[in-house]
């Protein structure tokens, strides 16, 4: 079946609407919201602080917890509180996806954690908590080599297209969702997941776009973070 | 000839290239990949000369050598104290050093230092695993007995002291207060009357809120007066 025209009427490479925040929690050493379209993800940075069990420690550098979750009243359907086989998943790829951008050799024995909460679900959650987190991170002021910008990519129908909302995700002819986290700077690859079926020229061409989508969304996130400190200067 | 991307004083974000090219030298903040001078974190941009750095606007205390602190007592061992300065790691201010006073070895520690007490101390030494020594023989090191404590930003701590120690000494005249600022963004703040004290807080604060604007030391002066 021919996907000609998206369901909400975007370009095919055209992201949702997107608005990020930066400073959002009060008592967070860093914090930030992203919303992309109708989902909207926010994530808290505490830390660098000390890290028990002990056991967990490394003498070499500081490690990154991450913690993915969303609220029950985010999904349609009520979702159950609490962790998931789905939410551990997500929280080790968003670990996975942040990790090449930091430095915490000047934190050994720590921790710094990362709390990522969905506050609405509307597809690419994952995405929209890496680009949350991120901002979050460099809010509280760890040391990182790039921010991470991350959108997702995929095939509705025929079509490749860039950041599927729920709809498409569902569409009847066969959606295939590509999850990618872009440090960038250099355009280095942090996150990839795949599920579905796709050729590899599509991939090619998917990656292609995801990596232009990411970079409007550094844009934003840059803005996002000057303008909470540009604010200070300026006053 | 190498390019310059940002001017002295704006604000940088991790990952941005504030330079390009040899001439220019990365600092604190920042550092070098192929040709680009790029930053890690928040901060206002400093440029002297061919020097690149980035001073952060936000982040936990990271110890260092000789530093004045302020901490407060969270545990005590049969060598000394366990002292918390507000950062990831915990100090320990040993018996040889806890005091120019004799401390006897058998001598119950909580008699000098107990739980919950602060103190203003002096890091001697910081190891790479970051164990920290803290020395309270010195000049103004002591139990800091009444009066109060603020926070404020570590990175912050620099402009409360001012120049030479201009803008402290100011508030501290003006006010009356007894007034120790810790590098760990940790102050003390006594007077005679909460009144005192209440003002000089607010004169902390207004400072950090306003830490990067230009001529503060005229505008706190001002705001001393008024009150």
């Amino acid at each position: 079946m021919a996907y000609t025209k998206r369901l909400d009427g975007r370009k095919f490479d055209e992201p949702r609407e997107i608005e990020a925040k930066v400073g959002v929690i009060k008592r967070a050493d860093g914090s930030a919201m992203f919303r992309i379209g109708k989902t909207l993800a926010v994530a808290a940075v505490y830390g660098p602080r000390n890290l028990y069990p002990k056991f967990m420690q490394n003498p070499e550098k500081g490690i990154l917890r991450c913690n993915y979750d969303m609220f029950s009243f985010s999904v349609p359907e009520r979702k159950r509180p609490g962790p998931t086989r789905r939410s551990q998943e997500i929280s080790l790829v968003t670990q996975g996806a942040l990790l090449p951008a930091l430095n915490l050799e000047e934190y050994p024995n720590a921790v710094v954690d990362v709390f990522v909460e969905i506050i609405q679900a509307d597809s690419g959650t994952r995405c929209a908590g890496i680009c949350a987190a991120s901002m979050a991170l460099a809010d509280a002021g760890i040391p990182m080599k790039d921010l991470v910008a991350s959108i997702s990519v995929g095939k509705v129908g025929d079509k490749i297209v860039v950041d599927l909302n729920k709809e498409e995700e569902d569409y009847e002819g066969g959606s295939t969702d590509i999850p990618v986290a872009v440090m960038p700077r250099n355009n280095e690859i942090t996150l990839l997941q795949l599920d579905g079926d796709i050729t590899s020229d599509e991939i090619k061409e998917a990656l292609n776009q995801a990596k232009k989508a990411c970079q409007q969304i550094y844009k934003i996130q840059r803005d996002a973070l000057k303008e909470k400190y540009g604010g200070m200067k300026n006053e | 000839m190498g390019q310059l991307n940002v001017k002295d004083k704006d604000i940088a974000i991790p990952g941005e290239v504030l330079a390009t090219g040899m001439d220019y030298l990365p600092s604190g903040g920042t550092f070098r990949e192929r040709d680009d001078v790029i930053s890690t974190q928040v901060g206002l941009v400093s440029v002297s000369g061919r020097i690149i750095k980035v001073i952060p606007l936000s982040g936990k205390y990271m110890p260092k050598k000789g530093d004045t602190i302020l901490g407060e007592v969270v545990n005590i061992g049969f060598n000394g104290w366990t002292i918390d300065l507000g950062g990831p790691y915990l100090a320990l201010l040993s018996l040889k050093d806890a005091s120019s006073d004799y401390i006897d070895r058998r001598a119950d520690l909580a008699q000098y230092y107990s739980f919950g007490d602060k103190v203003a101390a002096m890091i001697v030494n910081v190891s790479k695993s970051k164990m920290i020594d803290l020395s309270m023989k010195g000049l103004g090191l002591k139990k800091l007995k009444g009066g109060k404590i603020i926070e404020v930003t570590p990175s912050k701590v620099p402009r409360i002291i001012g120049r030479a120690g201009s803008m402290i000494s100011m508030v501290k005249e003006m006010t009356g207060c007894k007034i120790i600022v810790g590098q760990n963004g940790k102050i003390w703040v006594s007077g005679n009357q909460p009144e005192e004290e209440a003002k000089a807080t607010e004169a902390i604060m207004m400072i950090e809120d306003n830490s990067h604007t230009d001529g503060l030391t005229d505008k706190i002066k001002e705001f001393l007066e008024k009150k």
